[in-house]
């Protein structure tokens, strides 16, 4: 591979002892680059609905390739008008500046595309939405042709958001996987009313129902990308991820931003009341539940969209400077999503159109006595008494159990022949199979959340070579500080051996790495992980004495958190194989669903 | 009448719990927000005891002291300056001269301590509380920016 150092954006981001996976990610791991990344994505989900959308209708298909080809020309003037990805630089330097040392990880080669198929995904349901307002018709045909690249977008957002939190977990050395950072709300802000869209879209497409409120979540999923964009590109937060600090770029994406977001919703009060209304359902329903799913999700998102923007406004208006940080999120949102998590669990057991709760409920006593279980086990067991631990617990668990209990029920588990089961398993479609992966994610990673949450020891201080501390019944033993060459870095290399009742465990080499092109320093944690939990040590700056400041942090299902995620995007990812769900499925639609109707 | 009826209900369900959650937010921001304070501004008007804060300015040269875990500096927008107190390991970024935000509280003798220390991910340029720090003050020279 070249190096073309005649590029000013090469330069800046690229060295000659670079390794060559940084070489290639370097390409996204900057300013103009990613949105060259952006604009990529954007041409190949385009190219996609072109390509695989054969049985839309050719009206609905040209209107969305338009709207689609409307962003895609905005980011294009964007990127022509103030952030040239090729301007030449003359003459050639004989090499580059090097590269933010932070970003050269293996993160940073899937954390950015993973979040862009996501933020960018959410473009085409963007793009179906104003179709639909343009035609003025909105019909369970249309929320079928929307759900598959609404599931697409949300599983790739799924995962590009875990990674980056796997990545900061890892990398920043702070032992914490989420601190409520701007740039973090940012990403998360879609996911969270992308949820609620790809649950108002079955609503949608099953009941003919909540029709303008999943247009205005779809408007709403893109929309939260773009200010995402723009709080993370703009220069406007400070972060890793602010490459920019130029404000005419932050003043072109609020522009795009007014135009697209103003220019949709300015649509949408033009043509919603256009819309006619669709199957009426009682307020006990599936469909009620998942209008309740879709009030807290998207209160949850207005909140943290509060606590994200509002130091920012009061900045703009001249206010004081004022920063937002975790407490106010914990205040706000754990408090909504203790009530999602209980619907959560028995939702799926309602009937559309009316449900029965008592009924409900009585199917699932097992899972309340699951709940019911944990939450005593972990009162008893646990020494501080952690209430809301407890109670978090006890809802993974009933997210869990009535998850199941759901699934059993579907195929008559124990309460029909085995044959039979097994032809009604084999006859579930993918989609509920789906559901039942991706809520089982949510349980894990609301486990995962919880225990290292309560449960994480930290314990900072310095230490000298021979010496050991205790850290949650494992003894860590520091064996010193070696120097280590890298393939373009120096490193001051730790070595702890770990020992559990005189059995070793592990041995942990956390490093310092100095890169003398950049002049930087970073820190790289050594994690051993076992399933059920994460050893984490960080060595920092010599005393000078022959002691080192250390950092050791023992944190329980932590790999929950990530593992939960995977699964739940793996679930999206089930669901999307539903034929139903297939692109251009619903000219098979009526076959789709004979078999079903047929059992 | 009845279907409009169920609608109206669920409109009034829905604003009543996003008015509770306005309320909520708002009420979580004033209890919870952290206001932000240059040295110079921390020394004229100080804030009430036990809130929490942050500071930013320029690590002031020749001021940082190690001991052990603990570390003490003080923080400068080159008018007036604070002493900081600080337990645990510092950012990769933390040194002398830097521009940093350190967030914690004002003790009675004056004395900052910090909970957490952000020096920012990339040193290309300080971070924008620190700068407007040095613009309050009248020490801002755009060239201490590239340092």
């Amino acid at each position: 591979m070249q190096s073309d150092f005649s590029v000013a954006n090469v330069v800046a981001n690229s060295h000659s002892t670079k390794p060559m996976l940084y070489k290639v990610s370097a390409a996204w791991g900057n300013h103009e680059g990613s949105l060259l990344l952006w604009v990529l994505i954007l041409a190949l989900f385009g190219a996609a609905v072109a390509g695989f959308g054969g049985n839309l209708p050719a009206a609905l298909k040209a209107r969305v390739l338009s709207a689609q080809g409307m962003i895609a020309t905005g980011f294009f003037l964007f990127i022509i008008f103030t952030s040239n990805p090729f301007a030449r630089i003359f003459p050639p330097p004989m090499d580059g500046e090097g590269f933010n040392p932070l970003l050269q990880d293996p993160g940073l080669a899937f954390h950015p595309p993973f979040l862009y198929l996501g933020y960018v995904g959410f473009s085409i349901t963007f793009a179906f939405a104003i179709a639909a307002l343009i035609e003025g018709r909105v019909d369970p045909a249309w929320a079928r042709w929307v759900r598959p690249w609404a599931l697409a977008a949300w599983s790739f957002l799924t995962i590009g958001i875990a990674l980056g939190s796997w990545w900061a977990y890892y990398e920043l050395g702070w032992g914490g996987f989420w601190f409520w950072d701007p740039v973090e709300n940012a990403s998360f802000l879609p996911w969270l009313v992308g949820t609620a869209l790809i649950h108002s879209a079955s609503v949608a497409e099953k009941r003919d129902a909540l029709k303008s409120w999943t247009i205005l979540l779809a408007i709403l999923a893109f929309s939260l990308s773009l200010v995402g964009t723009f709080l993370v590109r703009s220069g406007v937060l400070t972060s890793v991820h602010a490459f920019a600090n130029d404000p005419e770029r932050g003043l072109f994406i609020l522009v795009l931003l007014a135009v697209a977001v103003g220019g949709a919703f300015l649509l949408y009060a033009l043509r919603a009341p256009a819309l006619k209304p669709g199957g009426l359902f009682a307020p006990i329903s599936r469909e009620g539940a998942l209008v309740l799913n879709n009030l807290l999700l998207s209160v949850a998102a207005a909140a943290v969209l509060l606590g994200t923007l509002y130091p920012l406004f009061l900045d703009a208006l001249g206010g004081a400077r004022i920063s937002v940080g975790p407490p106010y999120f914990n205040a706000t949102f754990l408090p909504l999503m203790l009530p999602l998590f209980v619907v959560m669990g028995f939702g799926p057991m309602l009937a559309w159109k009316r449900g029965d709760v008592a009924g409900a409920l009585q199917r699932l006593r097992a899972a309340m006595g699951v709940a019911g279980g944990v939450a005593i086990g972990v009162l008893i067991f646990d020494h501080d008494r952690h209430i809301l631990a407890a109670i978090a617990l006890a809802l993974a668990a009933w997210i869990a159990a009535g998850t199941f209990v759901e699934l059993a029920e579907r195929i008559r588990l124990f309460r029909s022949p085995i044959a039979d089961t097994l032809a009604r398993a084999r006859g579930l479609p993918r989609a509920a199979y789906g559901m039942t992966v991706a809520h089982l994610g949510i349980a894990i990673l609301i486990a995962g959340v919880t225990a290292t949450s309560a449960w994480q020891t930290e314990l900072i201080q310095t230490m000298r070579v021979g010496e050991n501390v205790t850290v949650a019944g494992y003894r860590f033993t520091f064996e010193g500080v070696s120097e280590v060459p890298g393939a373009n870095y120096r490193a001051e290399r730790g070595a702890f051996l770990v020992e559990r009742n005189g059995r070793t465990i592990a041995h942990l080499f956390p490093e310092r790495r100095f890169y003398p092109v950049e002049q930087r320093q970073t820190t790289e944690a050594a994690i051993h992980t076992t399933f059920f939990s994460d050893l984490y040590a960080v060595v920092g700056d010599g005393d000078g004495k022959g002691g080192h400041v250390v950092r050791i942090y023992h944190n329980p299902l932590v790999p929950w958190i990530w593992i939960g995620a995977i699964v739940t995007a793996l679930g999206g990812g089930i669901s999307l194989t539903d034929r139903r769900h297939r692109v251009g499925a619903p000219a098979r639609a009526d076959r789709g669903t004979a078999p079903q109707a047929a059992e | 009448m009845k279907p409009k009826r169920r609608r109206l209900l669920f409109v009034l369900i829905g604003l009543a719990l996003l008015g509770g959650a306005v309320a909520l937010a708002l009420s979580a921001l004033r209890d919870t927000m952290v206001f932000f304070y240059a040295p110079t501004e921390l020394a004229e008007k100080p804030p009430r005891a036990g809130a929490s804060l942050r500071v930013g300015g320029l690590v002031e040269e020749g001021s940082v002291v190690r001991d052990g875990t603990q570390v003490t500096f003080r923080i400068t927008d080159l008018t007036s300056s604070v002493p900081v107190t600080y337990t645990g390991v510092l950012p990769d970024l933390f040194r002398e001269g830097q521009g940093i935000v350190v967030e914690g509280k004002l003790q009675p003798d004056g004395t900052f301590a910090a909970t957490r220390v952000l020096a920012k991910h990339d040193e290309k340029y300080m971070p924008p509380e620190v700068a407007e720090a040095l613009k309050k003050s009248g020490q801002w020279r755009p060239d201490v920016a590239k340092t």
